[in-house]
């Protein structure tokens, strides 16, 4: 008598899963294990008048805000743009995409940086936007403008290869029986890109809450009005109360969290499967 | 409808796809156009569809020039090799997407699409999608999606072409059975000539980019009319030789030729298929060869005799299985083939 063991086919099962799990543990859920507890010193009283104060509210309005209006713009605008990418060859078109991942690269700050000087009232956008009234830097739109900027590569690497691969004959077929190019583009080509497009949307968000760097510069940190949750925290630490700063940051984490998870089974239900 | 395609002709670079080919198909006919990779059938098949513009020439459906018509004004049914359903909608809304987008009220397009699912045998699984399907009935859904709108002309591209060997055959005769159902016009591209044979009213034999033989299947088969056609359509021995008074003498064999009776030499190629030979183990002058026996096989319903003749040139004959019997063949042996038919081709002149 002798037990058999299941030997699989791809070796290193056992070392892969370890690393993974080590990895998950030791960069994921032990810092946020540490906020959690960190924010637990609070009795629930201090927590909730932390949270919950009138300021926190309105930063919370201001991120979730600005970072649903400025992901549901970057899926418009990064649809375009792969849309462009994929289906027209035109010259220069390899130098653009390419471009595309700059805004992966670039230091945030530098980009909130650009952005504010070039929507005040004095620099080279704001001088003709700023007598419309359109206030381009030190204001809720200012805010939008920089995780668009953030928000749209996102979007674009995510539909680009989704719509590289939808082949030829599904628009042939949906010509050959009668569709217009409208219909096409609207019931056949535009809802297989809608997984994707969620996807794209789920990265784009996500990043935007987390953003610091750039908001920083251009939003003018006005409380009430142009303080993001993640400004708070950071004054909130300044004022040497880290439990409170830890306390918005669960409260961050955990909208965020549900957030997404609402938005990948919104994904899943989109893939039919 | 009938359809009329006058001298239209296609390049794409430096290819010709097509290069002065004209075809009359009447109503309710049901087409194979057969032809090797590269033959231009495709690009035939789109052009009279629509989603191919041809360089020259002109396609007409009935009395109606629609060779400068978009694709989606000609009402054409189209059925892809790779099926190209809509991933994202259920078999139902697949089918039923030419009466949307006709906007035709959602009763009629009710009844119609479960009128076509009754067809297709498939009325329980209008509710799946397309990743739920097998192969065979993703291809019967494109077939009763191209259908819905009752197309003037139904056109299929290498329908069976992704599917195995069982479901293509069932497939066939199935779409061979739809057509006498409903007798819309039909053309079929297919590189498989028994796949042609067995479902066309009339077969289109192409090489590049030109019409060899229009004919039905056995016209095609018996009366070749060129050495391409005799050669794409199966096996066949192949002798070299020449012609001259009325005589042609290929590969050690001389039969009559009357077409060429003056005293000019001509090369000339001589063609049998292996059913047209018998095997005898008597000697006749020039009406039977010396060949040795290679190997003896039997497949399914006839016996394949390979054999060698004594300049090395292999030699392929079936014979039935009655006729195997009585001659009892043994590998080694020295016979004699003896054709009961040869066709001969005379060569161009071509520099």
């Amino acid at each position: 008598m002798n037990t058999r063991t299941t030997k699989r086919v791809l070796p290193g099962f056992r070392p892969s899963l370890a690393w993974t799990l080590g990895y998950l543990g030791l960069l994921v859920l032990v810092p946020l294990g540490a906020t959690f507890l960190r924010a637990s010193s609070l009795g629930w009283n201090e927590f909730w008048s932390a949270v919950w104060t009138e300021r926190a509210r309105a930063a919370y309005r201001v991120t979730f805000g600005a970072s649903l209006v400025a992901s549901l713009a970057s899926v418009v605008l990064g649809l375009l743009v792969a849309w462009v990418l994929v289906r027209y060859p035109f010259p220069g078109r390899r130098l653009v995409d390419s471009l595309v991942d700059l805004p992966f690269a670039l230091p945030t700050a530098v980009a909130g940086l650009v952005y504010s000087d070039l929507y005040v009232e004095k620099g080279w956008l704001g001088r003709f936007l700023v007598p419309l009234g359109i206030r381009g830097a030190y204001s809720w739109l200012a805010i939008v403008l920089v995780l668009v900027f953030i928000g749209v590569p996102f979007v674009v690497r995510t539909v680009q290869p989704v719509l590289a691969e939808i082949d030829a004959d599904v628009e042939e077929a949906a010509a050959c029986l009668g569709a217009t190019r409208w219909q096409t583009f609207r019931h056949v080509l535009f809802p297989m890109l809608v997984p994707a497009a969620v996807t794209g949307f789920a990265l784009a968000f996500a990043r935007s809450l987390g953003e610091y760097g750039s908001v920083v510069f251009v939003s003018g940190n006005m409380p009430y009005k142009t303080e993001i949750a993640p400004v708070l925290i950071v004054s909130r630490l300044e004022e040497f109360q880290y439990a409170e700063a830890t306390a918005i940051a669960v409260v961050l984490l955990a909208l965020s969290f549900s957030m997404l998870l609402g938005i990948n089974l919104l994904e899943r239900w989109s893939r039919h499967e | 409808m009938s359809v009329s395609i006058d001298r239209l002709s296609k390049r794409f670079g430096g290819f010709t796809a097509l290069e002065d080919v004209s075809l009359e198909i009447s109503g309710g006919e049901l087409v194979a156009l057969l032809g090797p990779s590269g033959s231009g059938k495709t690009t035939l098949l789109r052009i009279i569809a629509g989603l191919e513009s041809a360089d020259g020439g002109t396609v007409r459906y009935q009395d109606e020039d629609v060779t400068d018509r978009p694709v989606r004004e000609r009402n054409v049914g189209f059925v892809f090799q790779h099926y190209a359903l809509f991933r994202h909608m259920t078999v139902f809304e697949n089918v039923a997407f030419g009466l949307r987008v006709r906007r035709r009220p959602a009763a009629e397009i009710d009844r119609r699409v479960n009128e076509l699912l009754e067809l297709i045998q498939l009325a329980s699984l209008g509710h799946r999608y397309p990743s739920q399907l097998s192969g065979g009935q993703r291809q019967r859904v494109a077939l009763a999606r191209a259908l819905a709108a009752e197309p003037r002309l139904l056109l299929l591209d290498e329908p069976f072409g992704a599917l195995d060997a069982k479901v293509r055959q069932e497939l066939r005769s199935w779409l061979r059975r739809l057509h006498e159902e409903i007798h819309v016009t039909s053309i079929f591209v297919t590189h498989d000539q028994d796949e042609a044979f067995e479902v066309a009213d009339r077969v289109v034999v192409m090489n590049k980019g030109r019409i060899e033989q229009v004919g039905t299947p056995q016209e095609v088969f018996d009366h070749p009319a060129t050495p391409f056609v005799m050669d794409f359509l199966g096996n066949v021995n192949v002798f070299q030789g020449r012609v001259e008074s009325g005589r042609a003498h290929v590969g050690g064999l001389s039969v009559d030729y009357p077409d060429h009776d003056s005293g000019d030499s001509r090369p000339a190629t001589g063609y049998v298929r292996p059913h047209e030979l018998d095997v005898v183990r008597e000697p006749g002058e020039g009406t039977n060869i010396e060949a040795t026996v290679v190997r003896v096989h039997a497949v399914g319903a006839v016996v394949r005799v390979l054999l060698e003749d004594p300049r090395g040139e292999v030699l392929l004959v079936d014979l039935g299985r009655e006729r195997a019997g009585e001659l009892g063949l043994v590998a080694g042996e020295t016979v004699w083939v003896a054709p009961r038919r040869v066709r001969v081709f005379v060569h161009d002149f071509q520099i």
